[in-house]
C-alpha cells in the first residue's frame, strides 16, 4: 500500500526550552491505523496536532518534514500557506478531540455545525449538505437522525457526543482521521462501541487513522502500526503484532508489564466473612432535581437504591460502575458526607468494637469517626492546595484534631513520607514541584497520618499514567497489609479492581447488579452487564479483541436484558445468591 | 537506531526502567504562590512600568510638602492666573544652574484678562533645602524646609497659578494626598463587605446566598450617580474636610461591594469543588477553617487584582463629587476640587493650564489599569 503521509524528524519545542518532541518519524500508510502511544508529557498529542498545524501558541516546528500524498497530489504540509492548510483541514485531515462536551460549541445545533463542517469546503446547498449529514448521522449510530440534527450537545450523553464528532469528521469524507485520545473520557461500554464504530468506518471508506492513547489495550484492537513515545522520542515503531506480541524496548516491556489486565484465573473460594468494619444496609439516596422547565415539577433521581455492603476488616471491597451507577454517593454515604434516606443504615466498628452509626453522627462520634475514616481522591492535581507546602498539608489532619505538638506533627508528617516512598526533605516542597504519581502518595500520606482503619479511595488511579498506576497500587497494597487497613475502593476500571480487591461490587443505575469475589465475578459472571463490562475491557492482546456483540447485550438500559434479568421501572428482582459469595440480581 | 528483522525501529539510546520516584519533576514550580506570580508579573512590562510609578506616587504622599514649593492654598495676589513657565539652566549661552526670570502681571484691559511680562536680562536662581511657608510633613512634623523654593521677587509656578494666585503644581501634589488614598480606604470598606458577604453566599449557599443575592442585585438595580449625590448631599455641610473625605470614602466603598461580593461567591463556588477543600471537610476542618486556610489564600490574588481594578473607580467617582460640588469642598484640595475651579469653559480657552489636574488623573487611572491587567494575566502561575 502507498505511503499516504511521512513525517520525518519532528521536533518541536517551547519557547527557550528543550525540544518536547525530537526527531519523531512515522509513516501512514492508506487503509491502515497508526497507533501514537505513550503517557503524559509524551509529545503524542503535539505529534499529531503538528500534522495539522494546531500547535499551541508558545509551541513551535523547529525541524521536520511532512510531506501529505493526498488524492489530488503531494502537499508539503509544513510548506503550503495557512489558506491552504484550512482546506486541508477539516476536509482532506479531520481531527476528533478528547472532550465531546468541549468540543462542541454549546450553543449550536449539533446538525448545524456538522454540516458547516462540510459546505466549509464543498459548494453544496443547505438541503443537500442537510441530507448528507442525516446520512452520516445514521451511519454512526445514531438511532433517530432527525432528532440529532436538531439536538443541543448538551442534550447528548458523552458517547453520542462523541458519535456526533465523528459524523462531523467523516462528512468531508477525509482521507486520514486524527482521533486524539477519543475514548479517554467515555465509560468501557460506550468506549468499546465507539472504537467499533471508528473500525468500521475506516473498513467502509479506506480513510487512515492516526490513533492517540495511552492505553495499550485499545491500540491492540485498533491498530495495524504502533508508535511508542517517551519524553519526545520514540522508542520503538514497528507492525503492531510484532510490537504487541515480543516488545523489543525496555519501555515498551515496562508498559506492558504496567496495564493492568482482567485474570483469566479459576475460581476460588470466598473469603470467610469476619468481623465487618463498615456495614451499609439497606442505603438508598434519592435526590430531587428541579424540573427542565420552569412550570414541570421536581423529579426524583435515585442515586443509590436498596445498597447492602459490608467492608471486612483487613480487607478490600470494590465498587465498580460507570459514570452515574451510584458509586460516588454510595462512598460519600459510607464516610458520612451524605445522609441516606431514611431508612438506611451504615454502621462503623472501630478494632475495639465501639460502634459508630455515620448516618446519624453527633459532632463528638463524627470527629471520632473522622480519625479512623479518610478519604483519598481522585485527582492528584487537585487534592492538594497550591498554597499549602507538603509538611502544611501533612500536619493539618493532626492540626484539626489538636494531636501533638509542633515537633511531634513534624515528625509524624515524615514518617508518613517514608510509608509512601518518598524522602523526608520533600516536606518543605511545595505540591506543584511534583509529578502526578508522586502527588498521589502525598495525597495517601495525607489520609494515613491520622492513623486510620478505613481508607475510602475514590478512583484513586484513574487520572494516572499506567505504569504510575500500576506502582500506586502496589503502595496501597503494601500500606493496607502493614497498617491493617480496610478499604472501600471506588473505580470504574474492572481490571484494577481485579488486582487489588477482596469482593467485587457491580452497579448500574444505582443498583448493585452483581457481588462476588473477583476470580469468581471474572471466571464466571452472570449477569449481562457484568459481561459486557469484562467483555468492553480492552487488553493489551491483539488475540483478544473485544467482543461487541456481548457489550451490546449488557450495556444497554435494563429492558434490554435477557429474560432472567430483564426490569423496567421501579419493579427490581432481588439480588439472588446463586452459588455461596456470588449474588446476582435476577428473577430466580 | 536499529532495525530489526521484522522491519521495527527500536531507539538505541540507554534506557532506565526504574524511576526514581524522589526525582522532582518540576522544580522550577518549587516556590510560594507570591513568588512565581512575581516571576510571570515580571514579564509584564507595562505592568511593572505602572505597578512601580504608582508605587513611587503612594510613597510621595507623605513628603508632598517637601517636594511642593507652595503650601496648598498659599495665594500669590500678584500673579493670578500666571502660565506655566520654564526652569532653566542656560542664560546667554552661560550655564549658571537651575534659575527663572522674574515675570510681571499686565491687566489687558481690551481682552479683559492677565497677561505676563518676562524680564530675561535678571536670572535669578532657585534656592534648594530653603525655608519657605510653615507645613506639617507628613501631616506631623511642622517644618519650613523645602526642596526648592521661588528665590525673592519671582516665581516657581511650574504648572502656571489659578484664578487665587495658588500654584496649580504644588496644589495638585497636596491634592493627590487625598485623591490617590479615597480609593484605598473606599476599597478596604468594599472588600470587608464584599469578602464577608461574597464568602458566606459561596461557602454556605441555600437561604443565606439567596438573600445576599437578591441585596446585590436590589443595590446593583439603583442608579448610581444620584444616588451618590443624594448620600453626600447628606453630608453636613459644617463638617471639617477630613470628616468629609472620611464619609466620601466611605459611601464609594458601600456602593462598590456587591460587584466584589458577586466575584468572591463564584471564586467560591468554584473552589468548594476543588478535592483539597473535600479533603479538609472530610478531615473535620470547621468552615471558619476551611475558608481561612484553604479558600481564601487560594484566591486572595484574584482579589488583589480585582482591587487593583475598581480603586480607579473611586478615585473617578471621587473626582466626580468633587467636580460636581458634592464631594470634597475647599480648603480641602483633592485633583476633583481642583477641576471644579476650572468648570468654566471661558477661562479654560484663555487659561489652559487649570485644567491640568486632569493629566494625573488619568495617568493614574490608566497606571492602575495597566497593573492590574498585568497582575490579573500573572494570577494563575500553575496553568502551562
Amino acid at each position: 500500500m502507498s505511503v499516504l503521509l511521512s513525517v520525518d524528524d519532528l521536533t518541536i519545542g517551547f519557547r527557550g526550552a528543550d525540544p518536547v518532541v525530537s526527531g519523531v518519524s512515522f509513516e501512514l500508510r492508506s487503509g491502515e491505523t497508526l497507533a501514537l502511544v505513550g503517557e503524559s508529557g509524551s509529545g503524542k498529542t503535539l505529534t499529531c496536532r503538528a500534522v495539522l498545524r494546531i500547535l499551541p501558541k508558545a509551541a513551535t516546528i523547529l525541524s521536520g518534514r511532512m510531506l501529505f500524498s493526498s488524492r489530488t497530489g503531494p502537499i508539503d504540509l509544513l510548506g503550503i500557506s495557512e489558506r491552504q492548510m484550512r482546506d486541508v483541514r477539516g476536509n482532506r485531515i479531520s481531527m476528533i478531540f478528547q472532550e465531546p462536551m468541549r468540543s462542541l460549541s454549546p450553543l449550536h445545533r449539533i446538525g448545524n455545525q456538522v454540516i458547516e463542517a462540510l459546505r466549509l469546503h464543498q459548494p453544496v446547498s443547505k438541503a443537500e449538505a442537510t441530507a448528507v449529514a442525516l446520512a452520516t448521522f445514521e451511519r454512526v449510530g445514531f438511532p433517530d437522525p432527525e432528532r440529532a440534527f436538531r439536538a443541543y450537545p448538551f442534550e447528548m450523553s458523552g458517547g453520542m457526543r462523541q458519535r456526533a464528532m465523528i459524523a462531523m469528521a467523516m462528512i468531508t469524507k477525509p482521507e486520514i482521521l486524527i482521533a486524539d485520545e477519543p475514548t479517554t473520557a467515555l465509560d468501557v461500554t460506550t468506549q468499546a462501541q465507539v472504537l467499533g464504530l471508528i473500525k468500521e468506518l475506516q473498513r467502509e471508506t479506506g480513510m487512515a487513522v492516526i490513533f492517540v492513547t495511552h492505553d495499550l489495550g485499545v491500540v491492540a484492537n485498533m491498530a495495524d502500526q504502533v508508535v511508542v513515545l517517551n519524553r519526545g522520542r520514540v522508542m520503538e515503531s514497528g507492525p503492531a503484532r510484532a510490537v504487541l506480541t515480543a516488545p523489543a524496548h525496555g519501555y515498551t516491556q515496562k508498559l506492558f508489564a504496567a496495564a493492568p489486565s482482567i485474570p483469566k484465573g479459576n475460581a476460588t473460594a470466598p473469603v470467610a466473612g469476619g468481623d465487618a468494619i463498615l456495614t451499609l444496609r439497606n442505603v438508598s439516596k434519592t435526590y430531587a432535581v428541579r424540573g427542565s422547565k420552569g412550570w414541570r415539577s421536581e423529579t426524583l433521581v435515585h442515586a443509590c437504591r436498596g445498597i447492602d455492603l459490608t467492608v471486612p476488616r483487613g480487607r478490600t471491597l470494590a465498587i465498580v460502575g460507570e459514570s452515574g451507577s451510584g458509586k460516588t454517593t454510595a462512598a460519600r454515604i459510607a464516610l458520612g458526607a451524605e445522609k441516606p434516606d431514611r431508612g438506611g443504615e451504615v454502621i462503623f466498628r472501630d478494632a475495639k468494637g465501639h460502634e459508630i452509626a455515620v448516618h446519624a453522627m453527633s459532632r463528638a462520634d463524627r470527629t471520632a469517626f473522622q480519625r479512623k475514616a479518610q478519604m483519598v481522591f481522585q485527582d492528584p492535581y487537585s487534592s492538594l492546595s497550591p498554597r499549602m507546602r507538603v509538611i502544611d498539608a501533612l500536619t493539618e489532619p493532626l492540626e484539626i484534631h489538636g494531636l501533638g505538638d509542633r515537633e511531634a506533627r513534624r515528625d509524624r508528617a515524615a514518617e508518613m513520607l517514608s510509608w509512601v516512598g518518598l524522602k523526608r526533605d520533600m516536606l518543605f516542597r511545595y505540591p506543584h514541584a511534583f509529578s502526578g504519581g508522586q502527588r498521589q502518595r502525598l495525597s495517601i500520606a495525607r489520609a494515613l497520618t491520622l492513623d486510620p482503619e478505613l481508607l475510602v479511595c475514590d478512583e484513586p488511579t484513574s487520572a494516572l499514567d499506567v505504569s504510575v498506576q500500576d506502582q500506586i497500587l502496589r503502595l496501597l497494597e503494601d500500606i493496607r497489609d502493614r497498617a491493617g487497613l480496610s478499604y472501600l475502593f471506588i473505580s470504574h476500571d474492572l481490571a484494577v479492581v481485579a488486582r487489588i480487591a477482596d469482593e467485587v461490587a457491580v452497579m448500574r443505575q444505582g443498583l448493585v447488579v452483581e457481588q462476588a469475589p473477583p476470580a469468581t465475578l471474572f471466571h464466571n459472571p452472570r449477569h449481562p452487564y457484568t459481561r459486557a463490562l469484562i467483555a468492553a475491557q480492552p487488553v493489551a492482546d491483539i488475540n483478544r479483541p473485544i467482543d461487541l456483540e456481548l457489550v451490546a447485550q449488557g450495556a444497554g438500559a435494563p429492558d434490554t436484558w435477557p429474560e432472567m434479568f430483564r426490569f423496567a421501572g421501579g419493579a427490581v428482582p432481588g439480588l439472588t445468591e446463586l452459588e455461596p459469595g456470588h449474588k446476582v440480581r435476577c428473577h430466580a | 537506531m536499529s532495525r530489526l528483522p521484522d522491519g521495527r525501529y527500536v531507539d538505541d539510546a540507554p534506557y532506565d526502567p526504574d524511576e526514581n520516584i524522589n526525582r522532582i519533576e518540576r522544580a522550577d514550580m518549587d516556590a510560594p504562590n507570591w513568588l512565581l506570580v512575581w516571576r510571570k508579573f515580571r514579564q509584564h512590562r507595562l505592568g511593572l512600568i505602572s505597578g512601580l510609578f504608582l508605587l513611587l506616587s503612594y510613597l510621595m504622599l507623605p513628603f508632598a510638602g517637601f517636594i511642593a514649593p507652595y503650601t496648598a492654598n498659599e495665594r500669590n495676589a500678584d500673579h493670578l492666573y500666571a502660565p506655566p513657565e520654564m526652569v532653566r539652566l542656560f542664560h546667554e549661552g552661560e550655564f549658571i544652574g537651575p534659575f527663572v526670570y522674574p515675570r510681571r502681571a499686565i491687566a489687558d484691559l481690551d481682552d479683559y484678562r492677565w497677561r505676563y511680562e518676562t524680564d530675561t536680562s535678571r536670572p535669578m536662581r532657585l534656592k534648594f533645602f530653603c525655608n519657605a511657608s510653615e507645613y506639617r510633613l507628613a501631616g506631623l512634623i511642622r517644618t519650613e524646609r523645602r526642596l526648592f523654593c521661588a528665590p525673592e521677587g519671582a516665581t516657581v509656578f511650574l504648572w502656571g497659578s489659578d484664578r487665587l494666585g495658588r500654584d496649580v503644581f504644588s496644589r495638585i501634589l497636596y491634592g493627590a494626598q487625598l485623591s490617590l488614598t479615597v480609593g484605598l480606604i473606599g476599597i478596604t470598606v468594599s472588600f470587608v463587605l464584599g469578602i464577608g458577604f461574597g464568602s458566606v453566599a459561596g461557602y454556605f449557599g441555600g437561604r443565606i446566598d439567596w438573600v445576599i443575592q437578591r441585596a446585590i442585585e436590589i443595590l446593583r438595580s439603583l442608579p448610581e450617580l444620584p444616588l451618590w449625590l443624594a448620600l453626600s448631599a447628606a453630608v453636613p455641610s459644617n463638617w471639617g474636610p477630613v470628616a468629609v473625605f472620611f464619609i466620601i470614602s466611605v459611601i464609594l466603598g458601600i456602593l462598590d461591594w456587591p460587584g466584589l461580593a458577586r466575584a468572591v461567591r463564584a471564586k467560591f463556588l468554584s473552589l468548594r469543588e476543588e478535592e483539597y477543600v473535600r479533603a479538609a471537610e472530610m478531615m473535620g476542618a470547621s468552615s471558619g477553617r476551611v475558608i481561612r486556610r484553604h479558600l481564601l489564600p487560594n484566591f486572595v490574588s484574584h482579589l488583589i487584582a480585582s482591587a487593583t481594578l475598581s480603586i480607579p473607580a473611586m478615585i473617578l467617582g471621587e473626582t466626580a463629587l468633587s467636580f460636581l460640588g458634592l464631594g470634597l469642598r475647599a480648603p480641602a484640595v483633592s485633583w476633583g476640587v481642583m477641576l471644579n475651579d476650572a468648570q468654566n469653559l471661558a477661562s479654560i480657552e484663555i487659561y489652559p493650564w487649570t485644567a491640568i489636574p486632569m493629566l494625573p488623573i488619568i495617568v493614574v487611572v490608566l497606571a492602575f489599569n495597566f497593573l492590574g491587567d498585568g497582575l490579573r494575566d500573572s494570577l494563575d502561575p500553575y496553568e502551562n
